[in-house]
Parts: C-alpha cells; structure tokens; sequence
C-alpha cells in the first residue's frame, strides 16, 4: 500500500510542477521565448504574496487576489519593456537578457526578504487529509493544487481555441509576420501572453509557497522542474505538460522513497530518459 | 594562400593579419611573458587573483567559442568545471597519480564525459539546448553528491601529502599553479584563435552567421559543433580542476555552481563582446575591476551585473569590444580574411 500513497502523492505533486510549467509553455509557444527568469518569477510571486499575507493578516487564497493581478501587470510591463527589444536577434538576446533577469529577481529578493527560508501560513489546510481507503490518506492542499492545475489548463484551453484573443495567439505562433496584417499589434499578443503566464506564476508560487518553504534562490530548480515537464508532456500541448508534471511528481516521489537524497536526481534521469527515447516528448503537438 | 590571375592580371593574396594587429599581438605576447614572472615581483595576494583571472579568461574564452561562434548557448559548463575538479581530487587521493598530471586527465575526462552529455544535450535546440545542458549540470552534481568516498554533500579536502607533493614550499605550488593558470589562459585564447583562423573557424563562423547557408557549401554543421563542444569541454574541465588545485577543496555545491561557472563567465563574455576573441579578455578586466570596487555591496553587486550585461546585451551586442573596435577599426585578434590585390608588375 505504501507505493500506492507514494504513487499518488506522485501524481498530486505533478499538478504543482504542471503550474509551474505552464507558464513557460505558453510564452514559449505565441512568441518562440524561452524565459530563464520563469522560476525567480514564481518565487518573486510567493514572495509578494507573503508580503501581503504579512502586511494585512489576509488569508494567503485572499492574497493571490492582490498578487495575480500584481504579477500579470509586471508581466506586461516586462514584455513591453525589456524582452520586445530581444525578439529579434535570434536565440541568443531573449536568453541572455532572461538570464540576467534571473540573477536580478533572485537578488532583489535576497537584499529585500533575506536568505531566510518562509512559509505562507495555511491555517490547518497543509496538515488536512482525506483518508480515501487502503491506507492512502490525500492530503487537502495537494489536491486542492492538482485541482486548480486541471481549472488553469482547462481555462487556457478555452482561451486558445474558443475565442478571438486566444486566435491570435495561435496566429501569433503560427505566423507573427501576418497578424500585424490583420490590424493586431503584436506587442500587445505578447505582453497578454507575458501577462497571462505570470499570473499563473502567481497561482503556483502561493500554492508552492503553502506547501514548502521558499528562499530567494530556489526560482532556477523551479525552472528546471517547469522545462522538463514541458519536454516530457511535447512541445505546445497544455495537456501533455499536465502528463509532463505529473510524470515527473511520481518520479520524483518514487526516487525519494528509495533514498532520500533520489528524489530531484529520480526526476532529472526521467527527464533525460524520454528525451532519450522520445525527444519529441509523449503528446507533441508543435514542431519547432 | 596566394594565386595568379589566369588572364595575368594582378596577384591577390588572401591574409587575416594587419600591421597594427601583429605589433599588438607581439604586445599581448610580451605582457604574457612579462606576466610569467609574475610570482618574483607580486605579492602572494595578487598571485592569487591573477590565477582567478585567469581561470575567468579560460571559462570565458571557452563559454564564448560555444556561445560566440558555434551557436551553442550553454547555461551546463558547471559540469566540466565539477567534473575536472572531482577528477583531479579523486586521481590524487586515491590513486596517487601527480596533481599536475592530474590536470590534464581532468580534461580528459571531461571531454570523455561530454560524449553523452551532448548525445542527450544536442537533442533539444537553441534556447531548449541551454536549459537542458543545465540539467545534465545539475544531474552530476547530484550524482557526484551520492558518492560517500568523495564526501558525499559535504565535500573533500586534498590530501596533505598530496598538497606537499606538488612542490617542498608553499610559494613554489602557488607559483606552479599560477603559472599553469596563465599558461591555459594563453593557450585557451590562442586555441580559440587559431581554430577560428582554420578552415574549421571558417565553418563555424558561417553556421553562426547562417545555417542553411554553412550546409550548402558543404559545411557538416551537426559535426563541427559537437566537435567544437567536446573540446571546450576538455579545456573547461582543466580549468576546473586548475581551480580546485588552488582552492585545495571541493564540495558539490562549490563545484557544480551555475553562478560561479556559468552566470559570472556569461556576464564577462557579454560585457566584453561576445563573438570576439577580445571580448573574454575586456570582461574579464571589467568584471574583476567592478568586484574589486563593489565586492562590499554583497547582492547589490550581482544587481548591477546582470542589469549591466542584460543592457550591453540590448544595446550594444557586440560589447565593450564592438564599441572599442568601431573607434579603433582594429582587431587585436584578426580573423577575418581579407582580400589583398598587389598592383600588377610592368616587367613581368
């Protein structure tokens, strides 16, 4: 029974690393930009957040309410100012630029909140379970993750293929040299897409946040963990990067119920043993 | 490479020098000389930041023929830096093998190494190659992290008796390890040098500037990059093991670091021009000046660093070096051919 608890929390874990992944997928996907700074955005959200939750003594669900708003403007604000101006010079600007983003965020947030480890406070929810036969116990919280994982997923879906905004984003992807064509501006694609992805960032950095202790430089491991579930679901599918997360959470559960110290090294070597068999990823859906 | 007019026209000659150039590289070649007798005239502590200097400029020059020339932006070069390291302590502890031997086993193994990590690594393209080499950094920090015999998390000291049979005096192993450290040094930019005036820095270059075009002319673009890759590898993985030679310890986290090996030798090559032999050089002059003045700022100082390379990467990709180099029109290291028509002789 206790592989199937490991099995299960695996899977749960997944939902986190799919928020986390999501993001990434989706700017990736409308303007080719791979941004190094993903996982320092989700711990600048977590940290935001732990501001507010500090500040006003709301509940940290209530913060998010603050935070995602806060972080889809300073995605935004990012895009139109710093990465639009990388977009054209090949792979190597958007990398580099994103890059020492990364090492900006992450030391603002030590000369701010210091190397000190926190937590958002969960009010009994991170302790609360849900015994649900044989032994297995599912705790609240990461279910509560896995589910809000599914509604985000869901939601973009329905965003990308049900209505306008979510046209030109697949036009933008498809074809950014004609949407400009049809009377959109581009740079208003991408920054609602910058936008759209820190958002989500927000969702994920608070669940991390009420989960497990965050430090200012724990953003690139999150980034790592976001890329490898994007590889392993394929390349442009939001439901494959569901399956990418949730592949890479049992990995890591199982590795860490075989030794402590397996659990990140577990997820790395699945990584590398689909991009071995599969580089393609499971369920692609672009090719690039 | 020199050849007649079939019409008897007038000779041209193919050359990558200019005078300017040769005196400068004559100067550059003097400085270097003049540096080697660094440990009869310096101070045991400017001995050892012209080591680190030098490892820098190794790092660099190696980070930048991947970056600048081949296309390859890797953010993994930890791993070679981690794995040379661990080679030397290894081979000196536990199988007696001389630690300035070891060093260039180091870069063997890491050139051994960096066989599958490209066979998993060159999977992914561009931006999706550098996260992944990233991860392959992280896979044998953590591996190396699992081994009790070298520490395990926590790390490894050289051996005593090893340390002292480098040399009889602490000043003459400073010396060596300085003088091996300026020797890479010159040896990673001359490599880089005459790699790029070969006919294989001729492929390179045109695959940098465009693939399709690099393929058409016959240019084998997969092989050239993952012949470029090992080596840098190799070189890379000497330096680490260079570096942990003078640290005399090593841990996993020391030496798998992505800031140390990674981000603070990407931020030299962006400020001091990425795609010129010169670049590695200038920010290399620039990162370790700036430390030198803001090193009391902590954090502030990494700030101004990635918001410094993040701005030089905007406006002027190039680098200090592109900048220099428009005022100059010169190059220090030219490698670039240019056509040179000698007038027509009326005796001949």
């Amino acid at each position: 029974m206790d592989w199937i608890d490991t099995i299960v929390q695996g899977v749960l874990l997944g939902g986190l690393f799919a928020l986390f992944a999501t993001g990434l997928s989706l700017v990736f996907g409308v303007m080719r930009l791979v941004n190094l700074a993903h996982g320092d955005f989700i711990v600048l959200a977590a940290f935001l957040a732990l501001a507010v939750v500090g500040g006003t003594g709301v509940s940290p669900l209530l913060a998010l309410l603050i935070v995602a708003p806060l972080m889809f403007a300073l995605g935004h604000a990012v895009q139109r100012g710093l990465l639009d101006h990388t977009l054209r010079g090949g792979v190597m600007p958007p990398l580099l630029v994103t890059f020492g983003l990364s090492i900006v965020i992450q030391n603002v947030l030590l000369q701010v909140f210091s190397a000190d480890t926190r937590r958002l406070p969960a009010g009994g929810l991170e302790t609360a379970g849900i015994e649900v036969g044989a032994g297995v116990t599912v705790g609240v919280l990461p279910l509560i993750t896995f589910a809000t994982a599914i509604a985000v997923i869901a939601a973009l879906q329905v965003l990308f293929y049900r209505t306008r905004t979510g046209r030109t984003f697949r036009a933008a992807s498809d074809r950014p040299e004609v949407v400009p064509l049809m009377g959109v501006d581009n740079r208003k694609v991408c920054a609602l897409a910058m936008g759209i992805a820190l958002a989500v960032c927000a969702v994920a950095g608070v669940l991390m946040a009420l989960r497990t202790n965050v430090s200012p430089t724990i953003g690139p491991a999150r980034l790592l963990y976001a890329f490898e579930a994007v590889i392993i679901g394929g390349l442009g599918s939001l439901w494959g990067t569901l399956a990418g997360g949730v592949i890479l959470g049992v990995a890591q559960s199982v590795g860490a119920k075989l030794h402590p110290g397996m659990q990140i090294l577990a997820g790395h070597l699945v990584f590398l043993a689909v991009l071995a068999v599969r580089p393609q990823g499971l369920f692609p859906r672009m090719r690039d | 490479m020199t050849g007649p007019d079939s019409r008897g026209g007038p000779r041209f000659e193919v050359c990558t020098g200019t005078p300017g150039s040769r005196i400068t590289l004559a100067l550059l070649v003097l400085a270097a000389a003049a540096l080697a007798t660094g440990p009869w005239w310096l101070g045991r502590a400017e001995l050892r930041l012209l080591v680190e200097v030098c490892t820098y400029v190794s790092l660099a020059s190696m980070w930048n023929l991947l970056a600048g020339y081949a296309g390859l932006v890797s953010i993994g070069q930890q791993a070679f830096v981690g794995v040379g390291g661990y080679t030397l302590f290894t081979l000196a502890a536990f199988a007696g093998v001389p630690p300035l031997l070891g060093v260039g086993l180091a870069g063997l193994a890491a050139a051994v190494l960096a066989v599958p990590t490209a066979a998993a690594a060159f999977r992914l393209k561009g931006a999706y190659f550098a996260i992944g080499t990233w991860v392959i950094a992280e896979v044998y920090m953590l591996g190396v992290a699992q081994v009790q015999a070298l520490g395990g998390g926590s790390g490894m000291s050289l051996p005593v008796r090893v340390v002292k049979s480098i040399a009889d005096t602490k000043a003459l192993r400073e010396s060596l390890v300085y003088w091996l450290a300026l020797g890479l040094a010159v040896l990673s930019v001359a490599a880089v040098y005459f790699i790029l005036r070969s006919r294989h820095g001729l492929a390179l270059t045109a695959i940098r500037d465009s693939e399709p075009a690099a393929e058409s002319v016959g240019v084998d673009n997969a092989r050239t990059r993952y012949l470029v890759y090992v080596a840098a590898a190799g070189v890379t993985g000497m330096t680490g093991a260079l570096i942990f030679l003078s640290k005399l310890r090593i841990s996993p986290d020391a030496a798998f670091s992505v800031v140390d090996w990674t981000a603070y030798v990407i931020f030299i090559v962006v400020i001091g021009g990425i795609g010129r032999i010169e670049g590695p050089l200038v920010g290399a002059l620039v990162f370790f000046t700036l430390r030198g003045l803001l090193a009391d700022l902590g954090s502030l100082y990494l700030i101004l660093l990635g918001v410094l390379a993040a701005g030089v990467m905007l406006k002027a990709p190039h680098g200090l070096w592109g900048l220099l180099r428009e005022r100059l029109g010169m190059d220090l290291f030219p490698v670039e051919r240019r056509l040179v028509v000698r007038p027509e002789k009326s005796d001949s």
